[in-house]
Parts: structure tokens; C-alpha cells; sequence
């Protein structure tokens, strides 16, 4: 178990969030995708934050706080996120409202 | 003394990460394949918790709790709701024609991401503290930020990123008003 193990493991969610966000013609599959992707990033972020140095550290370890510097950016991360899928859900359900269909292709057009 | 000296590098621990990293990714596929949608929501679900683990075994347990109530509780709750609201779990979420060329494309970029995060040479805290690099004072403070982590975060939070930090909740506000405005009757 090492920094290189977790990176891997991080780049295949990615990859495979952004497989479903490019592929999926369900506008709801398409944010779920997304959520994995936002996912890896924050894995990626909270192991490097466990395994690498900061340049300032300081001599005898006085800004040591920062190395979780990672953790925060995950923290806003979710943050975003959470806003995200808001925002996406009710612009999904106000397109269902209108169009009774949530298929990216389908409702390909900003008016009907 | 090493970041890691207890817990990792024993069997029990690599065990504990190889069943969570299959099952995240296992997850994570079942999410992009499956046909229903509900099933797929769960799935997310059992990804978002594998990767919870994998951010205990990072020593980020805050984090590990943060992702176990936001993802899990709010986000995937959330998106179940718009499953059942918008009734299309029938019809399924299939992939349109772009499948194969899109998947040629993220395995390209997972090749790329894989290559990059092994052949890079990092710089590793525990080996530094090993070799002499990181003298054993910094390495009684890091072992003192990672043995608790809230307090850092929280001075990191409200002191060197307190922009971002108060940005984040005008987002989040904006973003809630939003929702309301967009699906708001009439």
C-alpha cells in the first residue's frame, strides 16, 4: 500500500466516471457519473496530502499543518459538489417538467 | 520514527485496501453499466463507502466522516429522489452511439494517469523521515498533525484559506436559491 497504489485506483474511477459522463444519455447517469469522478479526485487529493512533503514544511516542522492542505481542497471539493448535484437535479426535473424526458439527446435544444 | 509505524505495512491493512480498492471500482463500473437506474444509484452508494474506507486508511478520518454524510446521506439521497420524481427508471439510462469511442478515450486517459503516477519519482514523507531528510523534530510535528487532524484543518480553514473558504458558502448559497428558482411551479 503505497501513494502509487491509491493513485492507480483514483485514475481508474476517473476514467470510468468520465466513460459514463461522455456515454450515458440519461441526463441523471450523467451527474451520478460526474459524482465519481469528483470522487477520484478527491482520493487523489487526500493521498497525496498522507505521502508527499509541502516545500514549506519548515526546518523543525513548525508549518506542518499544511500538509492537509489536500484534505481542505477535498473539503471544497464536496463542497462544490454538493452544490453541483443540486443545481444538475433541478435543472433535470424542470427539463422532465417540460419535455417529460431527461435523455441528453432528446432535449437537445434550449427551446422547443 | 515513520508516519506509518502500527498499522500499515502489515498484511491485515494491504488486505483491507485491496478488498476496498476492487470494490470501489467494481462499484463504480456497475454504476456506468447497469440498466436501472435505482440500482446503479445504490451501486454509487457502495462506491462512495469503499472510498470512505480508503480515506480512513489515509489517516483522514474527519474526511472519512464528511464523505459518509454529504456523499452518502445527502448527494446519493438526493439523486434517488430525482430517480423517483422524474419516474424514467424503466427506460434505463443506455449508452449512445459514441460508446466506443469514448471508452477508447478514458482507458487512454487511465493508461496515461497510471503511467505518470508510477513513474514519477515522489517524495515520499515516510522515507524521508527514514533517511535523515525530515529531522525528527518536523517528524514529531507531523506525527502530531496526522495523529489529530481537525485542528489543522480548522487553521487551515479560517487562516489561509479563509477566501476560498467564505466563497464556498456563497456558492453554496447561491446554488440553493438556484435550485429553488429552477423548480419552483409556474
Amino acid at each position: 500500500m503505497s501513494l502509487e497504489n491509491f493513485l492507480i485506483v483514483s485514475a481508474i474511477l476517473f476514467a470510468i466516471g468520465l466513460y459514463g459522463a461522455l456515454s450515458k444519455r440519461n441526463a441523471i447517469a450523467v451527474l451520478m457519473s460526474i459524482e465519481l469522478m469528483f470522487n477520484a479526485v478527491n482520493l487523489a487529493a487526500v493521498a497525496f496530502s498522507r505521502y508527499t512533503v509541502p516545500a514549506a514544511l519548515g526546518g523543525r516542522g513548525e508549518m506542518a499543518h499544511m500538509l492537509l492542505t489536500g484534505h481542505v481542497f477535498s473539503i471544497f471539493i464536496i463542497t462544490i459538489a454538493a452544490a453541483e448535484v443540486a443545481l444538475g437535479l433541478a435543472i433535470v426535473i424542470a427539463v422532465y417538467r417540460s419535455r417529460s424526458t431527461i435523455f441528453v439527446t432528446d432535449a437537445a435544444q434550449l427551446s422547443k | 520514527m515513520s508516519l506509518g509505524q502500527g498499522t500499515e505495512g502489515s498484511l491485515i491493512v494491504d488486505i483491507v485496501f485491496w478488498v476496498l480498492a476492487v470494490s470501489s471500482i467494481a462499484s463504480a463500473i456497475a454504476v456506468v453499466q447497469m440498466r436501472n437506474l435505482f440500482r446503479a444509484a445504490l451501486f454509487l452508494i457502495g462506491s462512495f463507502l469503499a472510498v470512505a474506507g480508503m480515506f480512513i486508511l489515509l489517516r483522514a478520518e474527519f474526511l472519512a466522516a464528511v464523505q459518509v454524510l454529504i456523499y452518502v446521506g445527502a448527494i446519493s439521497v438526493l439523486i434517488i429522489f430525482a430517480i423517483l420524481m422524474t419516474g424514467e427508471v424503466e427506460r434505463g439510462s443506455p449508452a449512445h452511439t459514441l460508446r466506443i469511442p469514448v471508452g477508447v478515450l478514458a482507458a487512454l486517459f487511465a493508461a496515461v494517469a497510471v503511467f505518470v503516477a508510477v513513474g514519477t519519482d515522489w517524495q515520499i514523507i515516510d522515507t524521508l523521515i527514514q533517511s535523515g531528510e525530515i529531522g525528527s523534530a518536523a517528524a514529531n510535528q507531523i506525527e502530531v498533525v496526522f495523529s489529530n487532524t481537525i485542528p489543522s484543518i480548522a487553521r487551515l480553514l479560517l487562516q489561509d484559506f479563509v477566501l476560498a473558504f467564505e466563497v464556498a458558502s456563497v456558492v453554496l448559497l447561491a446554488a440553493i436559491i438556484g435550485a429553488i428558482a429552477l423548480i419552483r411551479e409556474g
